[in-house]
């Protein structure tokens, strides 16, 4: 089951972090981690620490915002948001990676008639 | 592409920012762990157990921040900075290594950026001019001496009506004297230097006027109005840069003469025409004044767009000969031949091969200077092998220990070049202001953005150079072997030492070629300075005489009777003579004479030097005669009188004694009173063609102004005052003006020469100094390494001579090797400078044998003292060190 667990492809860990605040609004950076573990059904290989490069790099391109505050337990923690700008680069994102899948869908089922 | 730029700011920010942000990135990570770790415990799990599958969840903490900080900020810059601080700590633990390699290094980088800057500013930097490369200097093809490449008056004319590859062509008068105007009416008179050039002189260079403006159409007329052009620092000088001058008359010889103008800051007629002269005013050439006067200018063209160089020259071959020497002598029509050629190639490209030599010797040092902190480095890096492999067995990688040591080249080679910049910044000034230095635009010489962009470039190479291979040996270092104790003596450092004697026998080399090289320009110079110029300079003045004789001959010879009386009778002036022309000094020449009744046919004779003296001169001179001088009573009523040199006596009467036989110059007989010996006329590395003297009492020949010359053993400087009095006192007009001495004339014509043997000959002296450190470094080293082994030599019975001996050896035979390699590549140099030789053969022995000796001795200098070290080493201390 561990090796069975997806390796993740350059740029998609700043996608989901994207989708995530967008579908969630303000979280912190452990929110974000475990809710992609969660909707991956726990099948991306996530050390969790790596979320605040991209969390860093989402931040200096000005698609989200951060801001101190207070989490459930009252644990002072750092709250991310999506911006303007952001929703819009998830759009773009998104329909990037619709179209590259089903792409990908077409020829790898076009190679699997192939050898059968 | 905003937001490329929106993070790259935010970057550049966050480098800035590291702590605070750093601090953040804790408490984020904290907080996350905590809140992991209570979740878990609400799943149930112990809080040891909750926290640590919180941390096994995060990953690697310190590799999350790592990355994150990378994300962030700018990680190239600070690892740089990391090795920057970790160079410059390191460095100052080894103060006295850095130091030598800092010193060696701005030697070798001032020495590049002094000779770039004077190779920039006469080579390739283009004339102060407006469209430079299209300025072609134009003179006969094979022209010798500023004589043959003159023109008259109705050539030029001509040359400019008939042309069609010319948008204009101009020209100047070649053979003004210096000194030869005076400055009235603010004093005492003063003397200034004139020259006259053409009425479309400046707009054909493209040169304006910086205050007021150029000449007019009738100024530049016979009869027009009077008008002069200051020279930017005469107009500082005399009358400290006052604007109003301009539109004032000043007076000149006595006349009324109006400033037009102030001419730029960047022209400077002396630098391009004529080295190491100033220039204090223009003025219009009257061309009907020196029209029959013969070729008595210089012809300089613009050529038209798109004409190239050899279309002009092809038009020169049958426009010339149509060209008169005079139209009113039909018979002179036809012995022009003309050969434009770029005006740079004119002003610098004598001096190319001497500046491209002197180029690459400074070369070769940077390169001997980068041998030796390659070796340097080298032993630095043997003591620093376990340092090395211990960083290395921490992780660092290969790359990032060759890239920490060069980041150490590189910021030796930085602190070099801000030293050497430091040193060639004054030396340049100095040198800028030597005008005593007869090469081309040198007073312009300085330190520019070009010579820094060099700079930059040759400190970085020399860096890489010098760096990459010590550091590409260290990081190859055996981490096992290294870390082990007591790795002396192993194949590690034999090979170390090998690396460093191949090193040390190339830098050898590389300093037998200097040193070879160097000697055959010494020699040639000494050459220079042992010829026989025919006169004495080191006893002989002069001064610029001023009188008014009305052009009657009878009153000019009663007036030089006069001060020839009055300045003789001055204690410590020997003898007293006059001449209007000095040797090395101005150019010019007239028809030859002719043995009298016998024919010749045209250009059978060639042209012959003209001196016009007064008795008195060629004893104050110090030249040799054969027959008489001239006396007073060579006048009008006397014979015709002249003095020939060798050359030409010989020429006329080949096999006879000329004295007294009779010639004819021009229509007039005269006697051939005497025969001088050969006067190095126009340089003293030439052949000296024909000279004539002619007395100044005969009106045949007018003097073109007068020089007194005194033959005296004090210091003329002395006699200044003195002499200066008598004069005033003869003729109150008499400007003020030092006494040249003759030696500074002849100081002066070989001062080009001796500028590069200088030059060269400090290089080759700091090759020296290099290698001989090199040297030193390698068997200094070696002796350290093998301190044991020679200890059990001694303990086993081997002498302190013995040891002393077998260090030594090994000395000569790297100097051997070296001196050998070295030899073969200066029979190389040797035929690429032959050019730049005098007198002296490019396998001249004396220097082939004369410099290995030198380096031989100097090796051995090098090796002696490690080598006494070595035979004083005491076995009992040497084995108990271990």
């Amino acid at each position: 089951m561990g090796d069975a667990k997806l390796d993740l492809l350059q740029g998609t860990l700043d996608l989901m972090v994207l989708q995530t605040l967008a579908a969630m609004g303000e979280m912190h950076g452990y929110g974000i981690a475990r809710r992609i573990e969660q909707a991956s059904g726990d099948e991306v290989l996530l050390n969790q620490g790596t979320i605040y490069a991209a969390l860093v790099r989402l931040q200096q391109r000005g698609w989200i915002e951060a801001e101190w505050g207070a989490s459930e337990n009252n644990r002072k923690a750092k709250f991310y948001s999506i911006t303007k700008r952001g929703r819009k680069q998830l759009a773009e994102d998104t329909a990037y990676w619709m179209r590259l899948s089903s792409v990908m869908g077409r020829v790898l089922a076009m190679s699997d008639e192939v050898q059968s | 592409m905003a937001d490329s730029f929106r993070r790259a700011v935010a970057r550049v920010a966050a480098f800035f920012r590291k702590q605070p942000l750093d601090r953040e990135l804790e408490e984020e990570v904290r907080s996350h762990i905590e809140m992991a770790t209570e979740d878990n415990i609400r799943n149930g799990m112990t809080p040891e157990e909750a926290r640590r599958r919180a941390m096994v969840k995060f990953g690697g903490v310190e590799q999350a921040k790592e990355k994150q900080r990378e994300s962030r900020g700018l990680p190239w810059l600070d690892t740089v900075l990391q090795d920057l601080r970790y160079t410059v700590r390191s460095l100052s633990r080894d103060r006295g290594f850095a130091t030598v390699a800092i010193l060696i290094l701005a030697l070798g980088i001032g020495a590049n950026v002094v000779v770039f800057s004077v190779v920039n500013t006469i080579l390739l930097r283009p004339l102060p001019f407006y469209q430079p490369d299209r300025l072609v200097w134009i003179a006969p093809e094979h022209a010798n001496g500023l004589s043959g490449s003159t023109y008259s008056v109705d050539a030029y004319e001509d040359l400019r009506s008939m042309n069609r590859s010319y948008e204009d062509v101009t020209s100047y008068f070649a053979f003004s004297t210096p000194d030869n105007y005076k400055l009235m009416g603010r004093g005492v008179p003063l003397p200034v230097t004139g020259i006259m050039v053409a009425g479309n002189f400046f707009h054909v260079l493209g040169v304006d006027a910086a205050v007021g403006r150029l000449f007019t159409e009738e100024e530049s007329r016979k009869g027009g109005p009077a008008a002069v052009l200051l020279a930017y620092p005469f107009w500082q000088r005399q009358f400290g840069g006052d604007r109003s001058i301009v539109g004032k008359a000043i007076t000149l010889d006595g006349k009324p003469v109006t400033v037009v103008g102030v001419l730029p800051e960047s022209f400077d007629f002396g630098a391009a025409f004529s080295p190491g002269s100033k220039v204090d005013i223009l003025t219009p050439v009257m061309m009907d004044d020196i029209r029959y006067e013969g070729n008595t200018l210089a012809i300089i063209g613009r050529l038209k767009p798109g004409v190239m160089v050899p279309q002009a020259r092809a038009e020169a071959k049958t426009l010339f000969p149509q060209f008169y020497w005079g139209k009113k002598f039909p018979e002179s029509k036809g012995q022009y031949d003309g050969w434009p050629a770029p005006l740079k190639d004119y002003v610098s490209g004598k001096l190319r091969r001497s500046l491209v030599v002197l180029w690459c010797a400074v070369g070769l040092i940077l390169l001997i200077v980068c041998v030796n902190l390659s070796n340097l480095l080298l032993a630095r890096a043997a003591a620093r092998s376990k340092e090395f492999a211990l960083r290395s067995a921490l992780g660092a990688g290969r790359g990032r220990l060759i890239r920490q040591l060069l980041t150490e080249s590189l910021v030796l080679a930085g602190a070099g070049a801000v030293l050497g910049v430091a040193l060639s910044y004054v030396l340049l000034r100095y040198l800028a202001h030597q005008g005593s230095i007869a090469l081309p635009l040198l007073n312009s010489v300085r330190l520019d953005g070009t010579a820094l962009l060099w700079t930059l470039a040759i400190t970085v190479s020399t860096a890489v150079l010098f760096g990459l291979l010590p550091g590409v040996r260290a990081s190859k270092a055996n981490v096992q072997e290294a870390l082990k104790d007591g790795g002396h003596g192993t194949t590690e450092g034999r090979k170390h030492e090998t690396m460093r004697t191949i090193l040390v026998v190339s830098e050898v080399a590389l300093a037998c070629v200097l040193l070879i090289g160097a000697g055959l320009l010494l020699r040639s110079f000494l050459k220079v300075l042992d010829v026989d110029l025919g006169f004495e300079p080191s006893t002989a003045a002069a001064l610029k005489l001023d009188y008014d004789d009305g052009n009657n001959t009878d009153k000019r010879s009663a007036i030089l009777q006069n001060v020839a009386r009055r300045v003789g009778a001055i204690p410590g002036i020997d003898v007293v003579g006059f001449s209007d022309n000095l040797p090395l000094d101005r150019n010019r020449g007239w028809g030859a004479p002719r043995v009298k009744g016998k024919n010749y046919k045209p250009g059978e004779l060639p042209g012959a030097f003209v001196y016009i003296t007064a008795p008195g001169y060629f004893q104050a001179m110090g030249m040799r005669l054969r027959g008489r001088d001239f006396n007073w009573s060579d006048n009008d009523k006397g014979e015709g009188a002249v003095v020939l040199n060798q050359s030409a006596a010989q020429g006329l009467w080949p096999g006879e004694d000329a004295v007294g036989k009779l010639a004819v110059l021009g229509k007039k007989d005269v006697r051939v009173i005497g025969v001088i010996a050969d006067v190095r006329d126009t340089n003293i590395e030439g052949k000296t063609g024909w000279q004539m003297y002619l007395p100044m009492m005969q009106s045949d020949w007018g003097p073109d102004g007068a020089y007194l010359v005194v033959r005296t053993k004090l210091p003329p400087a002395q006699l200044s005052g003195t002499v200066m009095r008598t004069l005033r006192e003869i003729n109150p007009n008499q400007p003020s003006v030092e006494f040249r001495q003759l030696q500074g004339i002849v100081d002066h014509a070989i001062s080009p020469r001796q500028f590069f043997v200088l030059l060269v000959a400090t290089f080759a002296g700091l090759g020296l100094l290099l290698a001989s450190l090199g040297i030193y470094g390698v068997i200094s080293y070696s002796v350290t390494q093998r301190t044991q082994e020679i200890g059990i030599r001694m303990a086993l019975g081997a002498s302190p001579e013995h040891v002393q001996m077998s260090v030594i050896r090994k000395t000569l035979q790297m100097a051997a090797v070296g001196i050998a390699a070295g030899a073969v590549l200066s029979i190389a140099m040797a035929q690429l400078i032959s050019s730049l030789l005098f007198g002296t053969a490019p396998t001249d022995p004396p220097t082939f044998a004369g410099m290995p000796v030198l380096l031989i001795a100097v090796a051995l200098l090098a090796g002696y003292l490690p080598a006494r070290r070595a035979s004083r080493i005491n076995p009992m201390v040497a084995l108990r060190n271990e």
